[in-house]
C-alpha cells in the first residue's frame, strides 16, 4: 500500500503526457525540425518549475513525507558517456519518435505496436549491461 | 469542463504539471524522477544472468516500476475518458514531407500507423525506425545514465552539469536523425 502514491503520481504524469500530445510521433518530429514550439514550451516550463522546486527544497531544508532529509543522486562526472550515450539516445528518440516515458504512455493509450519499440529498448538496455565494462565512460 | 479537458492541453498547462513531478516525487517518497531506470530494473528482475550491471537489489526500486505502471494506466484513462476523437493537427510542412514518403494515413491520432505498426516490423524501413530506434533509446539512455526525464528534467532541475551535457547530446542526436537519417530511411 505504501507504493500507491507512486502509482497515482504515474497516473497523473501519464494523463498529462497523453493530453499534451508529448507522446505523439508528430510532435517529436516537429520539435527536431523546429516546426513547432510546443515541445520546447513543455520541456522548458517543466525545467523552470523543477529548478524552482529543487531550489526551494534545498533552501528551506524541506523534508520528505516521513521527515527524512531529501537525497539527490548526483550524476557521474564524465564526458564520453554523455557524448556517446546521449547522442545514441537522441538518434533513437527521433527514429522511433518516442523516449521511454511516451513509449509506455502509448501502450496504455492502446497503441500496442509501441510495445515493439519498448521491447527493443529493453534489449538495448540489456546489451549495454553486457558491454558496459568494454565501453568508454 | 470535460470538453475542455478533452482538447489537447497547451504547453503552458502540461509543462508546469510535468515540472511539478520533480518536487512531488522528492517530497512524497524521497525519489528522484526518472523513467528509463525501469528498463534496467526489468532486466535485473527477469534476466540478470550474472551480469554485474544487473546485480543489485532491484526490489528496492519497485516504486519506479509502479510509477511506470501508473503511467501506462494514465495513458489508458486519457484515451478512454479524455479523448476528443478529433484528428491531430500536424504542421503543414511535416504533413507535406510525410506525404512525399507515402505516409498518408493520419487517422490514428498520435502516431502514423504507416510507421509504427506490427506490419512494419517486417520491412527494412520499419526495422530501422522501430526496432533500431527502440534499441538505441534503451542502449543510449543507460549508457548516458538517464533519459529525458532523468537528465533533461530531474538532472537540470538539480543544476547538474552532466545532465545539461546529456540533454544537448540528446537534442543533437535527434536533429541529425530527424533531418539527415529519416529522409533516407523514409524513402526506402
Amino acid at each position: 500500500m505504501k507504493f500507491i502514491k507512486f502509482l497515482i503520481a504515474g497516473i497523473i504524469f501519464g494523463i498529462v503526457m497523453a493530453k499534451s500530445e508529448a507522446i505523439s510521433w508528430y510532435r517529436i518530429q516537429e520539435m527536431f525540425r523546429f516546426q513547432a514550439f510546443h515541445m520546447y514550451g513543455i520541456i522548458g516550463v517543466a525545467v523552470v518549475l523543477g529548478v524552482i522546486g529543487v531550489w526551494l527544497i534545498k533552501k528551506y531544508n524541506i523534508r520528505d513525507y516521513h521527515g527524512n532529509p531529501i537525497v539527490f543522486y548526483p550524476k557521474d562526472k564524465s564526458i564520453p558517456r554523455y557524448l556517446i550515450g546521449g547522442t545514441i539516445f537522441g538518434v533513437g528518440w527521433a527514429l522511433s519518435g518516442a523516449c521511454p516515458g511516451p513509449m509506455v504512455v502509448n501502450i496504455g493509450y492502446g497503441f500496442f505496436a509501441m510495445a515493439i519499440v519498448f521491447l527493443f529498448a529493453i534489449v538495448g538496455t540489456y546489451l549495454y549491461g553486457v558491454l558496459k565494462n568494454y565501453l568508454p565512460h | 469542463m470535460l470538453q475542455i479537458l478533452q482538447q489537447p492541453w497547451p504547453w503552458y498547462i502540461a509543462g508546469p504539471l510535468i515540472g511539478l513531478t520533480v518536487p512531488a516525487l522528492l517530497i512524497i517518497g524521497n525519489k528522484n524522477f526518472g523513467i528509463s531506470s525501469s528498463l534496467r530494473h526489468v532486466c535485473a528482475a527477469c534476466i540478470p544472468a550474472g551480469i554485474d550491471y544487473f546485480k543489485y537489489e532491484w526490489k528496492k526500486e519497485i516504486w519506479n516500476l509502479l510509477f511506470v505502471l501508473g503511467i501506462i494506466i494514465g495513458g489508458f484513462l486519457a484515451t478512454v475518458y479524455l479523448s476528443s476523437g478529433e484528428e491531430i493537427i500536424i504542421h503543414e510542412n511535416l504533413r507535406t514531407e510525410l506525404k512525399g514518403y507515402g505516409i498518408t494515413d493520419f487517422s490514428n491520432a498520435l502516431i502514423p500507423s504507416d510507421v509504427v505498426s506490427w506490419n512494419q516490423l517486417f520491412t527494412l524501413k520499419g526495422m530501422l525506425m522501430i526496432v533500431l530506434g527502440g534499441f538505441f533509446v534503451g542502449f543510449g539512455t543507460r549508457y548516458a545514465g538517464g533519459c529525458t526525464s532523468g537528465h533533461s528534467i530531474m538532472g537540470i532541475s538539480a543544476l547538474s552539469w552532466p545532465s545539461l551535457v546529456a540533454t544537448i547530446c540528446f537534442m543533437l542526436g535527434g536533429f541529425i536523425a530527424a533531418n539527415l537519417l529519416l529522409p533516407i530511411i523514409l524513402s526506402l
